[in-house]
């Protein structure tokens, strides 16, 4: 069978699953839509978190990205991981004990406050929303290069997979659908990972076969090394000394901000209890390091492959998968020199071949010539990761609107079943517009994303560190502290990202920090102001000093 | 304010500090600052700064979070604040 039978199949037998599942998982109760019952397994929860959290850009880009970085790559790998432990140190344990169904919920309620609450509502609602539009396009991406569908009609059918599911179970019915996407991403991507590995270094552990031998004798990343110089590259394994302020500032800006992000905390509400909430991050880390963990070493595969299938090839020889990808736009050839080979150098004035990142993963399988069911399992395995995301986010809006400013803010006295109607039509509303956006994606949407962690770092981190650990901190300091870091994070981003129409240029930047990185100050400030004006003004009431001790203990003696 | 519960919060304090005073040496520090310095060492094939860097923090982070839920967990009992089933 050919590749696009394979795929019409293995992505149609996924489908059918991720609906069986969300039938099964019907959502009756707000409690159910909003956090599962609370009733959820810790290693099911785990599951669904690693889900919800491995997007598109994890699963499809992000292997590409580190190829072309080499070490540099590590800021993406320890970012997206290091989060957890504060997750699982920090916040998830007393939210969980906390108990309510949202972020806004708890920054509203710690900060006896209504704007309190609508600023947390806003960043979480533009937070998730700016994720979400980038998923779309993944799924839209994914479905025209694989399944000979147009852009278009591939954005419509996952618009229509995730409407069924999201809006008929809620996070009942999504969390359960990510448990299921999770083993299906997870399975996608080890499998080509595990083939290569053994492959190029006859160890069939892709972690242990990246620092093993390759067949003549020689360490497969010394031999990486020696290739990349060859070419005018940087050694693969190198330190970019120059640049390691900003790594710093990135790498913390996107742990700070994993912790930060609503759709990541709220998972956290739907275990039973707060020992299952620490376990369940654990897990959630344990989960997610599978596949962080395979990623670089796909990386360093497939860069030493890529070097060597096409370094000084003849263009008349190239293999099938090159043309195809060259139909697409997203490879690129040009003879220079006129001498029909592909010359692949550092020196863009020599360098013959173009290479859009985000085909590494997925044409993976193909350059390393392995049967067409994996690739077609890969396609799959992707579409998983966006879907699951989502649909996680997709959530937060809904009960950002339903719960948040419906219940909590315009109309405090609607029904528990106007609710539950409130937040489907919400959902239902966030996917159309989700899908609209993802249609038309602005062509800035990598640029928010950066945005997106950002914000999340600058605003809610501290606002909840500070909830839990400082009993001192007044509604003043924290929404002082939310405002004045959201604001200078959002500046310095619009400000230095001429996609977003800023003027700054690189020279300008702050102690050599990037956009990427910027939250981490605009977090270091938040925390910084929010202290100061916690001490000059009203201490905070007794009544939320005994919401903070009850959060602190799992259960207070009676 | 009960004089144990207290003890109970410091203690919590004293095992968070230690166990992120690990993830900040491993991850910004052996994965960052010193990385350099310690690729001249390699761990077979594996340059040490580029594997604690890609691989060594991501594995630590894990652990981290296990030792972390056992110490809570006996800590909750000893001081009589673990929830019932």
């Amino acid at each position: 069978m050919d590749t696009q039978i394979w795929t019409y199949v293995i992505v149609g037998v996924t489908f059918l699953i991720y609906i069986g599942v969300a039938i099964w998982a019907k959502a009756g109760s707000t409690k159910e839509f909003y956090v599962a019952g609370g009733g959820v397994h810790p290693i099911a929860n785990g599951m669904a978190t690693a889900a919800d959290w491995m997007s598109a850009a994890s699963f499809l880009s992000m292997a590409g990205l580190i190829s072309f970085m080499g070490f540099g790559g590590a800021q993406y790998l320890m970012g997206w991981t290091g989060g957890y432990v504060l997750l699982a140190l920090l916040l998830a344990p007393y939210l969980r004990k906390f108990g309510k169904f949202t972020v806004p919920d708890f920054i509203g309620d710690r900060y006896y406050s209504k704007q309190a609450r609508l600023v947390a509502l806003i960043c979480a609602l533009f937070v998730s929303f700016t994720y979400v539009v980038g998923q779309m396009k993944g799924v839209g991406v994914a479905f025209a290069r694989f399944l000979d569908v147009d852009y278009t009609t591939g954005v419509l059918i996952g618009i229509g997979i995730v409407f069924f599911y999201a809006v008929l179970g809620g996070m009942k019915g999504i969390t359960y659908t990510q448990v299921a996407q999770f083993c299906v991403l997870i399975f996608a991507f080890t499998v080509p990972a595990v083939f290569i590995s053994f492959q190029m270094t006859g160890n069939p552990i892709p972690q242990m076969g990246f620092g093993g031998t390759t067949k003549g004798g020689a360490y497969l990343l010394e031999t990486l090394n020696e290739l990349s110089v060859e070419l005018g590259f940087a050694k693969y394994t190198e330190v970019n000394k120059g640049n390691l302020t900003n790594m710093f500032f990135i790498t913390a800006a996107l742990m700070f901000g994993t912790a930060g992000l609503p759709h990541v905390i709220v998972r956290f509400f739907t275990v039973p209890k707060v020992k299952d909430a620490r376990i369940s991050a654990g897990w959630a880390l344990l989960f997610i390091a599978i596949l962080y963990t395979t990623a670089p070493a796909v990386a360093a595969f497939a860069r030493t492959n890529l070097i060597n299938t096409m370094s000084e090839r003849a263009y008349n020889d190239v293999p099938e998968w090159f043309t195809n990808w060259e139909n697409t736009g997203l490879l690129g050839f040009e003879d220079k020199n006129g001498d029909g080979r592909i010359q692949y150098v550092a020196d863009a004035e020599k360098n013959e071949l173009t290479i859009d990142r985000d085909i590494i993963v997925l044409a993976n399988p193909e350059i390393a010539k392995l049967p067409a069911w994996v690739v077609a399992l890969v396609v799959a395995g992707g579409l998983a990761a966006a879907l699951s995301t989502a649909a996680g986010l997709l959530l937060v809006i809904s009960t950002s609107i339903s719960h948040d400013l419906l219940k909590k803010y315009l109309k405090p006295d609607i029904s528990e079943k106007g609710e539950l109607k409130a937040a489907r039509i919400s959902i239902a509303v966030a996917v159309v517009a989700a899908g609209l956006a993802g249609l038309n994606p602005p062509g800035f949407v990598a640029e928010v994303v950066a945005l997106a962690f950002g914000l999340a770092a600058s605003s809610f981190f501290p606002a909840i560190i500070l909830g839990i650990f400082d009993k001192k901190m007044n509604k003043e300091g924290a929404i002082t502290g939310m405002v004045v870091g959201v604001l200078f994070t959002t500046c310095y981003i619009f400000y230095f990202k001429p996609q977003l129409g800023g003027g700054g240029t690189p020279d300008g930047y702050w102690f050599g920090i990037s956009p990427e990185g910027i939250g981490t100050l605009g977090m270091l400030i938040n925390f910084v102001v929010a202290l100061v004006v916690s001490r000059f003004t009203r201490p905070t009431p007794q009544a939320i000093k005994e919401l903070v001790e009850m959060i602190r203990y799992p259960r207070m003696y009676d | 304010m009960d004089k144990n519960l207290k003890k109970y919060w410091r203690t919590n304090l004293r095992y968070l500090a230690i166990l992120l005073s690990v993830w900040l040496v491993v991850s910004y520090g052996c994965g960052i600052l010193f990385a350099d310095q310690l690729n001249q060492f390699q761990l077979g094939g594996f340059p040490l700064g580029f594997w604690f860097a890609q691989q060594g923090a991501i594995y630590v982070f894990v652990i981290l979070i296990f030792v972390y839920v056992r110490l809570m967990n006996k800590l909750d009992k000893a001081y009589d604040v673990d929830e019932k089933e």
